[in-house]
């Protein structure tokens, strides 16, 4: 599935909705939770999982190409974890 | 930093913004969009979600785990995984973002 067809879905199950609303609101979940990850901020929404940002630290890389040695610096990166409901449905454990 | 948590509370109030809907439709519709994805992984379905990132279901075989208290072996069955590949824009945004933090 990709963003258009969640949209679509979202939008047949939405008459009284225009498409062009449908996209806006479901953008505007994507760009929130990218904008709390940017300022340092968790996203925990119970069910589904939790966005969080994992620091890693500095190291020295290698090209693989060429061999040769890069200093890498430390960087944050964001993480998802999914929450228990989702991974209880994901084995066949329906509530 | 702040490191604040942000929940369904703090996304169907920016959808409330963004979007003239009731607070309350603006909560269902926040919900419909994780049922969805949800839903799409159950079935195995693949969710890329450009600019922000690709769900991905990884079949896990089984494997002996070890309770790491009590040094016991324990065995994990064969299991169903979600991973989150994020987006080169997620990343550079996120890496952006954090660059000179202090913790």
């Amino acid at each position: 599935m990709i963003r258009s067809e969640l949209i679509q879905r979202i939008a047949e199950e939405n008459p009284h909705l225009y498409q062009r609303d449908v996209e806006r609101i479901v953008n505007t979940v994507f760009e929130e939770i990218i904008n709390a990850l940017a300022e340092g901020n968790r996203v925990e929404l119970r069910g589904f999982g939790a966005f969080s940002v994992k620091k890693r630290d500095a190291r020295i890389g290698r090209n693989p190409r060429t061999g040769e040695t890069v200093a890498v610096e430390e960087k944050y990166v964001p993480f998802f974890k999914a929450g228990k409901l989702l991974r209880d449905r994901l084995n066949g454990l329906e509530d | 930093m702040s490191g604040k948590t942000l929940t369904r509370v703090d996304l169907t109030e920016a959808v409330f913004r963004e979007v003239g809907l009731s607070r309350n439709e603006s909560a269902q519709l926040v919900e419909s969009v994780l049922q969805h994805i949800s839903d799409a992984l159950v079935e195995g379905d693949t969710v890329k979600i450009s600019s922000f990132g690709t769900f991905t279901v990884r079949d896990k075989s089984a494997r002996v785990g070890r309770n790491p208290k009590t040094g016991e072996e324990v065995p994990i069955e064969p299991r169903r995984v979600v991973t989150f590949r994020p987006s080169q824009l997620m990343k550079e945004r996120v890496a952006a973002g954090n660059r000179g933090r202090t913790d």
